[in-house]
Parts: C-alpha cells; sequence; structure tokens
C-alpha cells in the first residue's frame, strides 16, 4: 500500500510574491482552455466540497455545453459542523479563490461568477467586497468580460448542496432539485454552471501556478495533493492544517490526539466515526475515508451518544424537509435512539433504525439524507453500549 | 422536431420509449404499476415523496422513477428486494408523521396514502408515532376548504396546484426540517388570505389533509324536518362526474339517475339549475347587449367592455383580489345558483304556496367556491339566505351510498317542474367555453333572428381544452333595432383556470386586445374540474366529462336559451323583460374589492 | 408610504425586481429592522409582484430571516457539538441570567434576543457566538457577560 508520513505543505495559505494569484491569471490566460482542462484531468485534483468529483471533468462538462450564458460559483457555505477552513482561506487568500474562478470563467465561457457566503460570515463580507472590487477592477483592466459578485445565505445548511444554493440564489426556498440535470447542464438560472468549493478553486490557482506535475506529487494515486484540515475536539492543537492526502489516521492522532483519543470523527457531522481500534488501518482521502476536512476527535470522557444526538438534532433541524426519507426519517432515528436511551424500546430497535438509515441512503433525494447513515451506523456500530445505557 | 428513441430494459422487458420519458410512465407502458404520491398528471414533477423509488442497475441510488428520464442502455427493476423495503420505509415514515385516525376521516375511503398502506399490509409498524409531537391545526375558518395539518402528507400537491394551475399561491411550504409543514402567509386562517375557495388543491390532496367543508349533516336533518320544504338544484357538471363516485366510469351521463335519487332521498322537489343557466344567458346576453349600444352608440365612457362572465365564484373571488380595476368589466349578473336561490324563495314559493321562510334551498354543486358565495352577504335578496347548503358532488354522492341507493339500478326521472325544463344552452355551462357559447347562440338570434353560423350550432372554436380561447362572429344582417351592430366583427376570448385568466386579464390590463365579451372559469376545464367534483382528476378524466356534457346538449330538444319555456314563463309572469327592474333586484349583484395580500 | 415601505422600495429599486432579488432584499430588511414585520414581508411581495405566502415560505426556510420580532441585537450562541464539548450550556446560562431572558425570548427593553445556533465555524475555538454579524470566539460567561455589557452600553 502507498502510505506516507503525516507531512504539512504550505500552498494555501503561502503568498508567493513572483507568482501572486493576478499574475497567475494573467500566465494562464496565454494556454487555450483545453490545455487548461487537460491540466486539472492530469493533475488528478478532485472537489474539496465532499462529494470529491474530479475538477477538471467538471470543468470539461460545461465548457461543451452549448449555451450563451453560463456561471462560476463559488461554494462558500460552509456549514459541516467541524469544519472551517473555507473561512480562513475567504480571510487570508481570497485572491486565489477569484483567481481560480476567473480561470473557470476563461475555460468555460462564463461571463458572470458568484461567490455564495454563509451568513455566519456575514463578518467577511466588507473586507472581501473590497478585495472582489479590487480584483474586478483587474479584470477590467484586461479587458477580461468577467465579474464576480457576492451572494450572502442566510442560515440554512442544505443550502450547501449545489442545487439547494441556485435555488436560494433564485430566491427560493433551498429544497435541492431532481438530478438528472446537473449543473453542469443546468445549474443557476438553469444555465451550465460549474460550482466548486472554495479550496478546491484555490487548488486550481495554485496547480496553475506551479504545474500539475508538483501537485501530483502530493497525496496518493488515488487522492492527489494537499488538503485543509479543520482540527478540533479533544485536541492539543486545535486548529486549520494543510497535510498531504492519503494520510493513515493513526499518524493524524499521534500528532493532534490528547494521548486519550477514543474516536475521530472524519468529515463532519455527515462523515464516518472511527474508533481507536480501527485508527491504525484507516487512510484519510478518497481511497479510504474522505473528508471535507473536518476531523473531530473524542476522548475517553465524552459520552458517543450525546455525539450521535447532536448530529442527529442538527439533521433533523437541518433537513430542508421536502423529502420523506430525510424529514422523517431523521426525526424517528433522533426519536428513536431517545426511546432506546430510556429503554421505552429495546436496544434490538437500532438494527430497525440501521435499516432505515440504509433506506436513506439510497432513497432521500440529496447528499444530506443520504449521509445520515455515515455517522449512525458508525456511531452506533462502534459504541452500541454508549447509546444503549 | 423528432424525438429520438431510448432503449431500455425494465425488468428484463426491452421497451424504447421517446427520449425525455421518464421511468413512471415507460413503466406504465409495459403495465408495470409503481406507485406514487407527489406526482400528479396536472403538475410539475417533484420527486419528494420518494414512494416511488427504483433500481436502476449499476446506480448507487434508487431513482424516482417520476422524476428520472430514462437513458439508453438503462436497466431498471421496480419490484426488487431493495426497492421494496425502501418503498415499505418510506410508506411507514408518511404514516408515522401522519395522523391516521382513517375510521373517522372524511377522506376515509379516498385516501391515497390509506390505499397504499391497504396494498402492502404494514402490520408490523415499527416506528414512533410523530403525531403527538407535532402542531395540530384544524383550520375551519372557510365556509368552503378545511384544512387538517395533522393529516398532511407535505407531497406539495396543494402548494403546486394553487401556484402553477391557480396562480394564487394562497399556500406555501413554510419553515423546514422536522417543522416544514404547508401553511398560508403569516399561518393566518384560510378565511383571510387570498384564497379564491376553488378547491382544486383539494382536487389533488391524497389524503385529508384539505377537503371540503361538507354540510351533509344539515342537509339531512333539513330534510328529516317536517317543518321544512326541502327543495334541490342540480348544477351542469355534476350530471356528467357524479357517477364516477358510485362506481361508473368517468364520462358517463347520469342525470336521469341522479334526479330519480335525490327524488328517493327525500328532497319535496328535485329542479335543474340548469333553469337559472338559461336565465342567465337571458340576462347576460340583454347586459352585454345594452353594454354595447351604451359604448358603441352612447359612447358613455362609465361603460365597460369586454365584459367578463360572472358564474364562477371562484373567479370572482380571484377578480375581487388580484385585478379590482376590472370589477366593473364583471357582469352583474349572479351565478345561475344565486339565481336559483333567490328565485326560489320568491317566484317559486309563491306559485306553490310555501313560506319562504320555510323553504331551504340546497346546492349540488361541482364547486367549493359556491359554499362560500352562498354566503356573500350580498345573496340574499329573497330577505333570506337565497341558498342555505351547498354541497360537492362528492357530497351528494357519499348522501346517496349513505340512503342505501343503488344507484346504477335506478329508473331515470325527470326534473320537477317549474325551475327544472333547461335546454342544451345551458348543460354546456359546465364546460370551459359552454357560457360563451350559449350566449352567442342567443344573443346571435336577438340580434339578427337568424341561428349562429356555425354547423348544428356547435361553435367549435369556444370548445376545447387549450387555456385561452378566441373566436370571432361578424354580425350579418342585424334587425333595425340593432343596425349599429351590422357588421360587426364580436371579438370573444374563453379562459379556464386562474392562471389562465390572469394571462388574459393581463392582456386586457395592457389595452392591447380588442374583446367585446370574455367567460372565465376558475377551474381547468370549467366546472367539470371543479374543486367539488369527484377525485381523481386529471385531463383525460376532464377530457371525457366534457365530451359528456357535449353529447347531451346534442341530445336535447330544445338548445337555445331563450326558447326554454320555463323561462319565457317568468318573463311573462313576474320578471318583465330581461335585465328589467325585478331581475335588477333578485338576479344582479355588486362586486367588492378585497386585500391582494 | 410607511418607512418601512420605502425601505423596501429602495431595495427593490437596488436589486431589481426579480425573484433572484427576493434573498437580498428580505436580507436588507433584516439588517436594518432585525426580523420581517407583516408589512415588511407585503411589502416585498408587492415590488416583487409574488404572493405574500410564498415570501413567508422562503423567509421562514432560513433560520437568519427570522419572521417574529426581534431585539436590537441578536445573539447566537453556538450549540453544535465542539462547543457541546466546550461548555456552550455555562455560556447561555450567564446569558439567561444577565438578560433574564431565555433561549428563544427577546429582553423587555427589546435590546436583545438570545437564540441558539448551529455550527457557525469556529469549532477549534469554541463556544463561540454571534452579537449580530461580529463573532466572539473562544467564551468564557465572563467574557460573554462583558461583550453584552458592551453592546448595551453602545445601544444606550
Ligand atoms: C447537505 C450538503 C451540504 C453541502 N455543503 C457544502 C458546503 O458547505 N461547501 C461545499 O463546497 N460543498 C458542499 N456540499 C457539496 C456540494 O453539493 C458540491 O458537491 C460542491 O460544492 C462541489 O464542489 P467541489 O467539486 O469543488 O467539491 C454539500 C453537499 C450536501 C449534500
Ligand atoms: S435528503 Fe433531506 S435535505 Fe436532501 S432533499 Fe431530502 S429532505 Fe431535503
Ligand atoms: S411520486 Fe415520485 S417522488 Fe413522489
Amino acid at each position: 500500500m502507498e502510505q506516507k508520513q503525516l507531512k504539512r505543505v504550505d500552498l494555501i495559505f503561502e503568498w508567493d510574491e513572483k507568482n501572486t494569484p493576478i499574475q497567475v491569471l494573467d500566465k494562464t490566460l496565454q494556454k487555450t482552455p483545453d490545455a487548461i482542462i487537460l491540466e486539472m484531468i492530469d493533475s488528478g485534483l478532485k472537489g474539496r466540497g465532499g462529494a470529491g468529483f474530479p475538477t477538471g471533468l467538471k470543468w470539461k462538462f460545461t465548457r461543451n455545453e452549448d449555451s450563451e450564458v453560463k456561471y462560476v460559483i463559488c461554494n462558500a457555505d460552509e456549514g459541516e459542523p467541524g469544519t472551517f477552513k473555507d473561512r480562513e482561506i475567504l480571510d487570508r487568500v481570497p485572491e486565489k479563490i477569484f483567481t481560480g474562478m476567473a480561470i473557470c470563467a476563461y475555460v468555460i465561457g462564463a461571463k458572470e461568477g458568484y461567490i455564495y457566503l454563509r451568513a455566519e460570515y456575514n463578518f467577511l463580507l466588507k473586507s472581501l467586497q473590497q478585495k472582489l472590487d479590487k480584483f474586478n477592477q483587474q479584470l477590467k483592466e484586461r479587458q477580461i468580460d468577467f465579474s464576480i459578485y457576492l451572494r450572502s445565505g442566510s442560515g440554512a445548511y442544505v443550502c450547501g448542496e449545489e442545487s439547494a444554493l441556485f435555488e436560494s440564489m433564485e430566491g427560493k426556498r433551498g429544497e435541492p432539485r431532481n438530478k438528472p440535470p446537473y449543473p453542469t447542464v443546468a445549474g443557476y438560472n438553469s444555465k451550465p454552471t460549474v460550482i466548486n468549493n472554495v479550496e478546491t478553486l484555490v487548488y486550481t490557482c495554485e496547480i496553475c501556478r506551479m504545474g500539475a506535475e508538483k501537485f501530483k506529487a502530493l497525496g496518493t494515486s488515488d487522492s492527489r495533493g494537499s488538503k485543509v484540515f479543520s482540527v478540533s475536539g479533544d485536541t492539543t492543537k486545535p486548529g486549520i492544517y494543510e497535510l498531504e492526502l492519503g494520510m493513515p489516521l493513526k499518524d493524524f492522532i499521534d500528532e493532534f490526539g490528547d494521548d486519550d483519543a477514543k474516536a475521530v470523527q472524519v468529515g463532519g457531522a455527515s462523515g464516518h466515526c472511527v474508533p481507536r481500534k480501527k485508527f491504525n488501518d484507516t487512510i484519510i482521502g478518497f481511497e479510504g475515508i474522505p473528508t471535507g476536512g473536518s476531523m473531530m476527535i473524542f476522548n475517553s470522557s465524552r459520552s458517543m451518544y450525546n455525539v450521535l444526538h447532536d448530529y442527529l438534532e442538527f439533521f433533523t433541524e437541518e433537513s430542508c424537509g421536502q423529502c420523506t426519507p430525510c424529514r422523517v426519517g431523521c426525526q424517528q432515528l433522533l426519536k428513536g435512539i431517545e426511546a432506546v436511551k430510556k429503554g421505552e424500546r429495546p436496544p434490538t430497535y437500532l438494527e430497525d433504525l440501521k435499516k432505515l438509515t440504509l433506506t436513506m441512503k439510497i432513497a432521500a433525494k440529496c447528499g444530506l439524507g443520504q449521509s445520515v447513515a455515515n455517522p449512525f451506523i458508525s456511531i452506533v456500530d462502534n459504541f452500541k453500549e454508549e447509546i444503549i445505557y | 422536431m423528432s424525438k429520438y428513441m431510448v432503449n431500455l430494459k425494465i425488468n428484463n422487458i426491452p421497451i424504447a420509449v421517446e427520449e425525455g420519458t421518464t421511468i413512471l410512465d415507460a413503466a406504465k407502458r409495459l403495465n408495470f404499476h409503481i406507485p406514487t404520491l407527489c406526482n400528479h398528471p396536472d403538475l410539475s414533477v417533484a420527486g419528494n415523496c420518494r414512494v416511488c423509488v427504483v433500481e436502476v442497475k449499476g446506480a448507487r441510488l434508487l431513482a424516482a422513477s417520476c422524476a428520472t428520464p430514462v437513458s439508453e442502455g438503462m436497466e431498471v427493476f421496480t419490484n426488487s428486494e431493495k426497492v421494496r423495503i425502501a418503498r415499505k420505509h418510506v410508506v411507514e415514515l408518511l404514516l408515522s408523521e401522519h395522523n391516521a385516525d382513517c375510521t373517522k376521516c372524511f377522506k376515509n375511503g379516498h385516501c391515497e396514502l390509506q390505499e397504499l398502506a391497504s396494498e402492502y399490509r404494514y402490520g408490523d409498524h415499527i416506528f414512533i408515532d410523530l403525531v403527538p409531537f407535532k402542531h395540530k391545526y384544524l383550520d375551519i375558518s372557510s365556509p368552503s376548504i378545511t384544512k387538517d395539518t395533522s393529516k398532511c402528507i407535505r407531497c406539495q400537491r396543494c402548494v403546486r396546484t394553487c401556484a402553477e394551475l391557480q396562480a394564487v399561491s394562497a399556500l406555501a411550504v413554510v419553515h423546514k426540517g422536522n417543522h416544514q409543514t404547508i401553511s398560508t402567509f403569516m399561518d393566518k386562517p384560510m378565511n383571510d388570505v387570498v384564497c379564491t375557495n376553488c378547491g382544486q388543491c383539494i382536487n389533488r390532496c391524497p389524503t385529508g389533509a384539505l377537503y371540503e367543508r361538507n354540510y351533509i349533516e344539515d342537509v339531512w336533518n333539513a330534510i328529516y324536518n317536517p317543518n321544512k320544504f326541502v327543495v334541490v338544484q342540480t348544477a351542469p357538471a355534476t350530471r356528467v362526474a357524479v357517477g364516477e363516485d358510485l362506481g361508473l366510469e368517468p364520462g358517463h351521463r347520469v342525470t336521469g339517475k341522479m334526479v330519480a335519487a335525490l327524488k328517493k332521498m327525500g328532497f319535496n322537489k328535485v329542479l335543474d339549475t340548469d333553469f337559472t343557466a338559461d336565465l342567465t344567458i337571458m340576462e347576460e346576453g340583454t347586459e352585454l347587449l345594452t353594454r354595447l349600444k351604451k359604448a358603441l352608440v352612447d359612447k358613455d365612457e362609465t361603460v365597460k367592455l369586454p365584459m367578463m362572465t360572472s358564474c364562477s365564484p371562484g373567479w370572482i373571488k380571484f377578480q375581487e383580489h388580484m385585478f379590482p380595476d376590472l370589477l366593473p368589466n364583471l357582469s352583474t349578473c349572479k351565478s345561475p345558483q344565486q339565481m336559483f336561490g333567490s328565485l326560489a324563495k320568491t317566484y317559486y314559493a309563491d306559485k306553490i304556496n310555501i313560506k319562504a321562510e320555510n323553504m331551504i334551498v340546497v346546492s349540488i354543486m361541482p364547486c367549493t367556491a359556491k359554499k362560500f358565495e352562498c354566503n356573500r352577504p350580498e345573496m340574499r335578496d329573497s330577505g333570506f339566505k337565497d341558498v342555505d347548503y351547498v354541497l360537492t358532488t362528492r357530497e351528494l354522492a357519499m348522501m346517496i351510498k349513505q340512503a342505501g341507493i343503488e344507484f346504477d339500478k335506478l329508473e331515470d326521472q325527470h326534473y320537477d317542474s317549474i325551475l327544472g325544463e333547461s335546454t342544451g344552452a345551458a348543460v354546456i355551462f359546465g364546460a370551459t367555453g359552454g357560457v360563451m357559447e350559449a350566449a352567442l347562440r342567443t344573443a346571435y338570434e336577438i340580434v339578427t333572428g337568424k341561428e349562429v353560423p356555425f354547423a348544428n350550432l356547435e361553435i367549435k372554436p369556444v370548445r376545447g381544452m387549450d387555456g385561452v380561447k378566441e373566436a370571432s362572429i361578424k354580425i350579418k344582417g342585424a334587425k333595425p333595432e340593432w343596425s349599429f351592430l351590422e357588421g360587426v366583427e364580436m371579438n370573444v376570448a374563453v379562459a379556464h383556470g386562474l392562471t389562465n385568466a390572469k394571462i388574459l386579464m393581463e392582456a386586457v390590463e395592457s389595452g392591447k386586445t380588442n374583446y367585446h365579451f370574455i367567460e372565465i372559469m376558475g377551474c381547468p376545464g370549467g366546472c367539470i374540474g371543479g374543486g367539488g367534483q369527484p377525485i381523481p382528476t386529471s385531463p383525460e378524466i376532464r377530457r371525457k366529462r366534457a365530451e359528456a356534457i357535449y353529447e347531451e346538449d346534442a341530445g336535447m330538444p330544445i338548445r337555445k336559451s331563450h326558447e326554454n319555456p320555463e323561462v319565457v314563463e317568468v318573463y311573462k309572469d313576474y320578471l318583465g323583460h330581461p335585465c328589467g327592474h325585478q331581475s335588477h333586484e333578485l338576479l344582479h349583484t355588486h362586486y367588492v374589492e378585497r386585500k391582494r395580500y | 408610504m410607511t418607512n418601512t415601505e420605502n425601505f423596501v422600495h429602495e431595495l427593490a429599486e437596488k436589486h431589481g425586481r426579480t425573484r433572484n432579488a427576493l434573498m437580498p432584499i428580505l436580507q436588507g430588511v433584516v439588517a436594518r429592522e432585525k426580523y420581517l414585520s407583516e408589512e415588511a414581508m407585503i411589502a416585498v411581495a408587492r415590488e416583487l409582484d409574488i404572493s405574500a405566502a410564498d415570501v413567508y415560505g422562503t423567509a421562514t426556510f432560513y433560520t437568519f430571516l427570522d419572521t417574529v420580532p426581534r431585539g436590537r441585537n441578536v445573539v447566537r450562541v453556538c450549540k453544535t457539538i465542539s462547543c457541546h464539548m466546550h461548555n456552550k450550556d455555562e455560556i447561555i446560562r450567564a446569558l439567561e441570567e444577565q438578560l433574564k431572558c431565555k433561549v428563544g425570548e427577546t429582553t423587555s427593553d427589546k435590546k436583545f434576543t438570545l437564540l441558539t445556533a448551529n455550527c457557525l465555524g469556529w469549532c477549534h475555538k469554541g463556544p463561540v457566538m454571534l452579537v449580530n454579524d461580529d463573532v466572539y470566539p473562544e467564551l468564557t460567561p465572563q467574557k460573554a457577560i462583558e461583550i453584552i455589557q458592551e453592546y448595551n452600553r453602545k445601544s444606550n
């Protein structure tokens, strides 16, 4: 197995004076759109927003759509519990995001770009707008027919789901759409749209700066490059770290744990819970457990019942409510573990609930309902005693 | 553009369908039934209930068959183990959120959720009953529509109906997550919002979350009361639909059986709204000609054209909310139901020697808005409430069953007289375009002394299910008193469903149209698709009901309103002439502006 | 026109009258008035020519678009797992005592509304709260109280 030691990387937040984002843009726009797409595909970059779709392909599909109007959208709705890396990127290096968007716009032929910022990050609006004004001005000076606008969310986790995000931007309830059609065909305003995570866009800028080869050299064959991790919970070093992908969880815990870690929730509330006994053979990356960056550590003082209860409460409230498996399923799971805890239902009821999550996983309309099975099954299976007693 | 054909397999059976077809429709063609709840043939696709999920080979997720188009080489399984388990879970989840007091429910026996539950025989309910945790709200504020949130399964059909078919959006999805529900602006009672009472939402509610305010017990009580003389009138569209709730296929005409049933039930007199439909034509036709004269000859600027029909109370309330500036364009004629009520408690009561205060007028209507209409303060011109109770076609069917009447075995009977005679012109009121056709048959003849220049009196351009229909008739050979109309091209338009009405009203407001007369019916298809008609409804079902209506017309001995002998008699005996003083007292009304938001 | 109607009109002039303008307009109203009153929602519906129920339905989807009256300062304490682990309950208790109101309520002088929120994106520095748009990480009960006192002084 291709394995590497935990390795710090400094790409995202690094500021290369000789290759500022706008210089990267100038350099990149010398290339043809197809060449840029090839470079993206070659780099192996996969989306950092959670779903992990190859970014180059996404751009290619959208480029291939025949439409006067197309859009680039930066998904800055970061709402996954335990994830806070996008905020830091937006705060420190927004120019790299703008550049990634401008490159994408050039590739697909978009004239408008939007950043959808969650309301919880409204304190960033002012400085972002200033920097954006400057960037839009720079685009104008270069006679590039592309501008970026800011849009705010208003407190709804599900609006991070791409089609819900479009609905929200269109002034509607953030209810995810049926797929197909996918955003590359019909996204915002039903036009072909590339929607990428904040971090993904920064990496596209970085790949254009340093070349696919250097990026590819990081990580593993399944998980190219590095990733920004949001580390929280029972850790000696909470914060944001850019690490190479494909690391064994054990190395991670050795560095960040407090010597008493009993579990790590990888990927936030919608991710998987890995118990201590599996630290050794868990790889963080697309070949193992993928993550949008959230790594939450729990030590032995924590009740995993409380953890699961918190997550289920979160999903129950944040489900958009339109589809049956998710709206009612979440309520049943929450009420169900409470009933088992109180002894109103037998422990075997947990098995029924697990089966329910498997239905949610395949029958819910969007990723929110589909992913509730991840925390539920991994916590219930690994910490059954804590759930029951 | 010709469409590509897509090849796929459903349950291992190959089939080729047009590109863009949903899996659901493709399966239907192979006679595989996939259950649905949020899907409805009149509405956009929602894909939110998830009962229609199917397995697609190689896919990680099940596909909502109502929302997923077929693709080349697809292999679909509609009844695999995964599908069955998921479907069972989905139905059980819905049941856990649903106040399943089926035996007490007005929709008992007519509930799609109940049907699904009985089909799947879920005896081993495992999930926790969530109903006690939910905010319960039974809204009986409206005289037309009852809303019970505890029965709601959030399919959003009502919301889509109100927005897409009726352009009203009185209903909306509100809140999210476990608090998500269907409600009104600021959760106000239905009677306080822009609801038109059309009842189209009821027609599409799969459960008992929306149903008509019912007056079945009140009507039985009236029938049993020896001191009351109970007369009943039946609207045109009821006779082609009530059979559907009594075991017959859509499109059956059951006029005679319906009359027989009503008589058996104990109504003292069984009369016909069709009679006052004919009367409406006399009044409305005269009003139109008078307006034309005032506008074209006298150049009276206070007279508004185009004149618009006023028989549909859902449409009237829509106009009062949405286009108050156009209220002067509405005909002042009451709807046939209300003309009947005010005549019944005056002229008719006198004739048969019954005191009006002892008379109860019951209407059988395809309509829920008529329940609101009969409660309007304007509708008491007899000195009493002109119409006491309005029952929907569905309520009538229930009462027939309650009475133990074997409907299909009944011998046909005739309406009582007077106020029971009618013409083909009256019966077509039930379908979109019918009032227009009936009005033209009469008005043209008044003006020219000749029949309308259409084969067999069938004015085809105003028939059919197009949303907005237009027609022009050139007047040739006007009588001397109507000479100002000689050579005039009469431009008319017809719309049904309030979304189409809105389109037409916006065109009128823009000033770019030159219509003289407009017919609007609030419900899709006109009254045959009314909010009180049997459930389910679909374009296909409405088409069949409309066909039956036109068959009924074609089979009538008299097909022009002004030839209805009872109508002639009522003018001679009582009313004088159309739009005369007595008519104005009893048959005409006025409208009020209502708040838009 | 009332104040609110005027303001909504200005927002519509600025953002346009398409449905896409709905969110920015609602956000603008909430930024100024702290919540969407019946009057404001009707004004928005009128400007955009959509139904009032649609405006209400959209607004209630979003946690930050309140449709019930809120105080001049809206306090939102993060209640999600990391902050939970770092004693958000103590912060809430301290604030409830300080403000003399419970979570979900508004103080009698209408200066503060105390709410909880789902993950605010500061899990490494919990517990955390937002006061209006401003964020306050690494709270202690004492710090939280001081912050509130500061707002109280400012809004006098
Ligand atoms: C419930 C839910 C919430 C999501 N939230 C976010 C988010 O906050 N940020 C994000 O970038 N992607 C989020 N996603 C994933 C997006 O739908 C989408 O896949 C992503 O923005 C694509 O960008 P990427 O390819 O760069 O990862 C979410 C998905 C779901 C189902
Ligand atoms: S899975 Fe949940 S969030 Fe997604 S569409 Fe269904 S109800 Fe909405
Ligand atoms: S019928 Fe397909 S999801 Fe409801």
